[in-house]
C-alpha cells in the first residue's frame, strides 16, 4: 500500500531528475576511434517500405520519438537513429531483416533497453527493431511447466501470468518490470535465482529466431529432451542480437514455491560472508534460492538517494538470503536452525527475517535498486565480473586505492552464490582520464585472477576490446567465423560483442 | 510509569492481490499471506519508543482472531512488546467480528490489566472501518486522540498532533486515553534476529471473548462482496484529429 506509493514517488523523482539532465554525449563523439561501417543511410524510400509494411503507427521517425530508444538505461551511450520499427509478427521481422540485408541497412535489435553494456542502442544510425509489440503469451502448460511466448513479453508480466497457474520464471532480476524475455535470452541473463535454477542455456527449451537475411529458424521445441542434431538454440542464447533476432521462446518453468522467506544480515568481514554462504548451502540445502551480498557503500546509496530504510544498524557487509520450498514448517525449521547457528557463532552480527510479502519486497528493494540509486551520483562506470569466490571482493580495495578521490563512490555487490560481483564506480560526470585509470586495469586484474570480464551482462558495445582477457584467440576466431556465416553483410548489431 | 495496551490485527499482507470468494460472501484467505496491519505496526512502534524512553513500564499486545493471530503477536513481541494476549475468535464468528466487539474486548482487558494508554492503528487495511479507537474510548469513557502524527507523553497528560483535513491540530488530553496512530506517526522498525529469538520465550495468553464476558453475536450480515469495476484499457490514437473526433463522440467536448 504505502510502500508502493513511496516507490512510485521515487521513480517519479528519478524521471524528473533525468528529464532535466542534459543528454549523454553521442557515442560517435565520445568514441571517435570507432568508424561508421559502410552501410546505407536511411532514405525516404526505405521509410516508405517500412510504413507500407507496418503502417504509420509502428514506424517512429520523429527525432523526439526516437530519443529514448537511442539512449541506454545507465545513460552511458547515445546513438542517433531516426527509425524505430515495431513489428508484431515473426513474418514482419523477417521482411524487415531481408529488406535491410538487401539494402545494407544496419539493425539494432532492442527489447526492454535495460542492458548495461550499451548493446541495446545504436552506435550510429542503425535502424532500431523494437520487440515491444511482440508481447503475446502463446501457451502455458501447467503440467509440463512449459511456457511459449513472444520475445517482447515483459519478464514481470510473465511471472504474474505463470503465478496464476502455480508456476514461476526460472529467472528474476532487478529490471524485471522493463526487461523483455527476448532480451533476457539474448543476453543469457543471470539474476537472483540462478543459484537455484541455473542459467538460460538450461531453461530455454526452444527458440524461434530470424537470421540477418530474413530466414526464420524454427527451433521452437517444447520438449524437455530433443537431441536431434545440433542444438541451434544455443547460438541465440547470449549472442546479444548479433546472430539473429529472437522472436519466440519456450521456457521450462519451475513450480512456484508456496513457502518463501527472506533474511537480511549484517556482517563484520568478507570472510564471514564466505563462511555464512558455505553454511547456507549445507544447512539450507535445496531450499536456498538466492544468496546475495552488498557492501556498506551499496546500502548507503539506496538509503541516501532513494530514502530506503535499512532493517539494521550499519555494518561493513550485508547479505540477503532467500529460501523457498513447498512446506512452510519444514523450511522454517531449517531456516531457524541456520539463523541460530550463524548468529550464535558470531558470523552474523545482526539481521532480520520475514515471510511477509510486503516486508520481503522492501528488503529486496535494498538490493535490487542499487543500480537505479547509483545513477543519482552522476555517471556510472559499471563492471560485471566473475571471480573465484575467495577473490570475490578483492577488486574493490584495489580500485579504491587506485582512484582515491577521483570517484564519488566505489561499491561492490552481487551474486555471491554465483561468484559474480558488480563493481560500480560513480563520478559526478563522465571523465575520460578516470576511464583510462579503470580500463584496462580492471580487466587485467580479472584476467590474472582467472575471472570473466563479463559474468552476466554480456559484451555489448562497451567490452569487445576486452573479450580476449577471458577468451582464447581460437575461440574468438571461431566466433567471428560463425558471425560471418550467419550474417555475411554484418547488418545485425554491428560494433557489438566481437572485436573488429 | 504507564502501562500500555496495543491492538494488533492480522490482515492480508498489503502486497498480496485480494481475491473475492466465488460465493461473494468474503475474500479468499486460505493460503494467502497475512501480516500485521501496517497502522498497528505504527502503534506498536510508538509504544516501544515510549518504553525505550522509560515513559512506559510494560506493553501488552492484543490480537482478536483465529489461531494464526499469534503470528502477529510474535511479531509485536519481537518488536519490543512484553506480552501477548490472544483473544480467540474463529470461523463464522470472526467473519462478523466488528469494531463494536473488538472495542469492548480491548476495554475489558484495559481494565483488568490496569492500562493507562491504549494505542491502536487508525484503521485496518482490510475492512477500513476506522472505528475501534473511537468506540474503545467511548466504552471506557476515556479521552481519545485520533489520527496522531506526533505524541508527547507527560506524567498526567498527552500532547498529540493530529492529522486533520488541510492541516494539523494539536490537542492535550488527560491520561488514561486512547490514541489512534496515523501513517506519519513513525516508521516502524524491523524485528531483528536477536529480538525474534528472544520473542519466542515471551508469554502469549489465550482467552476467549466469553472469558471477558463480551458478547460477539453478529450485528451485521454480509450480503455481498464485489470486486471494484475493471478499468477499461486505453487506446492510442494516430493523430490529434482522431482524438478530437473521439472526444466529441463521447460528449467530452462540444
Ligand atoms: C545400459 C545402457 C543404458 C543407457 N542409458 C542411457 C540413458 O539413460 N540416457 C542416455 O542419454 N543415454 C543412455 N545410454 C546411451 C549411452 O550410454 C550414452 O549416450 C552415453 O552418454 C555414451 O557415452 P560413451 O562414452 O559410451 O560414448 P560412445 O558410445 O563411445 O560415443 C557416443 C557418441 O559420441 C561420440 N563421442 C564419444 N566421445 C567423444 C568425444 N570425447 N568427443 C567427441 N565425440 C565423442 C562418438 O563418436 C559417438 O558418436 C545407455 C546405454 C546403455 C548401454
Ligand atoms: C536494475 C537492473 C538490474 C539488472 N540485473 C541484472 C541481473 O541481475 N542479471 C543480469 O544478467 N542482468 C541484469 N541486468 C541487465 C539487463 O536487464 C538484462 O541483461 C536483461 O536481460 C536485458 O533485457 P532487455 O529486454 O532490456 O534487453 P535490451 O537491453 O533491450 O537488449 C540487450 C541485448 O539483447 C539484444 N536483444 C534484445 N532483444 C532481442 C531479441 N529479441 N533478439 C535478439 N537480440 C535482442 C539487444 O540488441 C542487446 O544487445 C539488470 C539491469 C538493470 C537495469
Amino acid at each position: 500500500m504505502f510502500s508502493s506509493l513511496n516507490r512510485a514517488r521515487s521513480l517519479l523523482s528519478l524521471i524528473r531528475y533525468y528529464s532535466s539532465e542534459v543528454l549523454p554525449q553521442l557515442t560517435k563523439d565520445r568514441y571517435p576511434n570507432i568508424k561508421r561501417g559502410n552501410y546505407a543511410v536511411l532514405t525516404q524510400d526505405h521509410l516508405q517500405y517500412f510504413v507500407d509494411l507496418l503502417g504509420r503507427n509502428r514506424v517512429l521517425n520523429d527525432p523526439s520519438d526516437c530519443e529514448t530508444y537511442n539512449i541506454d538505461f545507465i545513460k552511458s551511450v547515445r546513438g542517433y537513429s531516426q527509425c524505430v520499427l515495431k513489428p508484431q509478427t515473426t513474418e514482419e521481422v523477417s521482411k524487415i531483416l531481408s529488406f535491410c540485408d538487401e539494402h545494407r541497412l544496419a539493425v539494432c535489435p532492442q527489447g526492454g533497453n535495460t542492458g548495461l553494456v550499451g548493446g541495446s542502442v545504436p552506435v550510429f544510425d542503425e535502424v532500431i527493431l523494437s520487440t515491444t509489440l511482440m508481447n503475446k503469451i502463446i501457451s502455458i502448460d501447467d503440467i509440463s511447466g512449459v511456457l511459449v511466448c513472444e520475445a517482447g513479453c515483459i519478464l514481470e508480466e510473465l511471472e504474474h501470468a505463470l503465478g496464476e497457474q502455480g508456476l514461476m520464471m526460472p529467472l528474476d532480476l532487478g529490471a524485471k518490470g522493463s526487461c523483455r524475455i527476448g532480451g533476457n535470452v539474448s543476453t543469457n541473463a543471470g539474476g537472483l535465482r540462478l543459484i537455484r535454477y541455473g542459467n538460460l542455456h538450461g531453461n530455454v527449451l526452444g527458440v524461434e529466431a530470424v537470421k540477418a537475411n530474413g530466414q526464420i529458424i524454427d527451433c521452437l521445441s517444447t520438449l524437455k529432451k530433443d537431441n536431434t542434431g545440433y542444438h541451434l538454440k544455443h547460438l541465440f542464447i547470449g549472442s546479444e542480437g548479433t546472430l539473429g533476432v529472437v522472436t519466440k521462446v519456450v521456457i521450462h518453468c519451475p513450480q512456484k514455491p508456496t513457502s518463501l522467506s527472506l533474511a537480511f544480515f549484517g556482517l563484520e568481514s568478507f570472510d564471514n560472508i564466505l563462511s555464512t554462504f558455505k553454511r547456507a548451502k549445507k544447512e539450507l540445502g535445496e531450499i536456498l534460492s538466492s544468496c546475495e551480498m552488498l557492501d556498506a557503500q551499496s546500502l548507503n546509496v539506496v538509503k541516501t538517494h532513494l530514502k530506503l530504510k535499512s532493517p539494521i544498524d550499519d555494518y561493513p557487509y550485508y547479505m540477503v538470503i532467500e529460501t523457498s520450498g513447498s512446506n512452510e514448517q519444514h523450511d522454517e525449521e531449517k531456516l531457524n536452525r541456520f539463523l541460530e547457528g550463524v548468529m550464535g557463532d558470531g558470523l552474523v552480527m545482526d539481521g532480520t527475517v520475514t515471510n511477509e510479502p510486503g516486508k520481503m519486497r522492501s528488503i529486496w528493494d535494498l538490493r535490487e535498486r542499487i543500480t537505479e540509486a547509483l545513477m543519482y551520483d552522476g555517471y556510472l562506470y559499471k563492471y560485471d565480473i566473475s571471480l573465484p569466490i575467495k577473490d570475490f571482493y578483492s577488486l574493490i580495495p584495489k580500485m579504491i586505492e587506485r582512484l582515491g578521490s577521483d570517484a564519488t563512490r566505489i561499491s561492490g555487490y552481487g551474486h555471491i552464490g554465483d561468484g559474480n560481483i558488480h563493481l560500480n564506480i560513480s563520478v559526478p560526470k563522465f571523465r575520460q582520464d578516470v576511464l583510462k585509470k579503470i580500463e584496462p586495469y580492471v580487466y587485467e586484474l580479472t584476467s590474472q585472477l582467472k575471472g570473466s570480464v563479463s559474468a552476466e551482462h554480456g559484451v555489448g558495445f562497451r567490452k569487445p576490446p576486452y573479450i580476449h582477457y577471458s577468451k582464447s584467440q581460437n575461440s574468438i576466431d571461431l566466433m567471428k567465423d560463425l558471425k560471418k556465416m550467419m550474417d555475411p553483410n554484418n547488418i545485425l548489431n554491428p560494433y557489438k560483442v566481437l572485436p573488429f | 510509569m504507564a502501562r500500555v495496551l496495543v491492538g494488533v490485527k492480522r490482515v492480508i499482507d498489503y502486497a498480496v492481490k485480494i481475491r473475492v470468494k466465488p460465493d461473494k460472501k468474503g475474500v479468499i484467505t486460505d493460503g494467502v499471506k497475512h501480516s500485521m496491519n501496517p497502522f498497528d505496526e505504527i502503534a506498536v512502534e510508538e509504544a516501544v519508543r515510549m518504553k525505550e524512553k522509560k515513559l512506559v513500564s510494560e506493553i501488552i499486545a492484543v490480537s482478536c482472531g483465529p489461531t494464526q493471530s499469534q503470528e502477529v503477536l510474535r511479531t509485536a513481541l519481537a518488536m519490543g512488546v512484553d506480552k501477548g494476549i490472544h483473544v480467540e475468535v474463529s470461523g463464522p464468528d470472526y467473519e462478523t467480528l466488528q469494531p463494536i466487539h473488538v472495542s469492548k474486548i480491548l476495554a475489558k482487558i484495559a481494565q483488568q490489566e490496569h492500562i493507562d494508554l491504549i494505542i491502536v492503528g487508525k484503521q485496518a487495511i482490510d475492512d477500513d472501518s476506522n472505528q475501534t479507537a473511537q468506540m474503545t474510548a467511548a466504552v471506557l469513557d476515556w479521552p481519545q486522540a485520533t489520527f496522531a502524527s506526533k505524541v508527547e507523553k507527560g506524567d498526567k497528560e498527552l500532547t498529540v498532533t493530529r492529522e486533520i483535513d488541510g492541516g494539523l491540530e494539536t490537542i492535550k488530553c488527560k491520561i488514561p486515553a486512547v490514541i489512534s496512530a496515523d501513517l506519519r506517526l513513525n516508521e516502524p522498525r524491523y524485528a531483528t534476529l536477536p529480538n525474534i529469538m528472544k520473542a519466542k520465550k515471551k508469554p502469549i495468553t489465550k482467552i476467549t471473548p466469553q472469558d471477558l464476558g463480551v458478547d460477539i453475536s453478529p450485528r451485521i450480515k454480509i450480503i455481498s462482496v464485489d470486486d471494484p469495476p475493471v478499468r477499461q484499457a486505453g487506446v492510442i490514437l494516430p493523430d490529434v484529429d482522431t482524438l478530437v473526433t473521439k472526444l466529441k463522440e463521447g460528449g467530452h467536448i462540444p
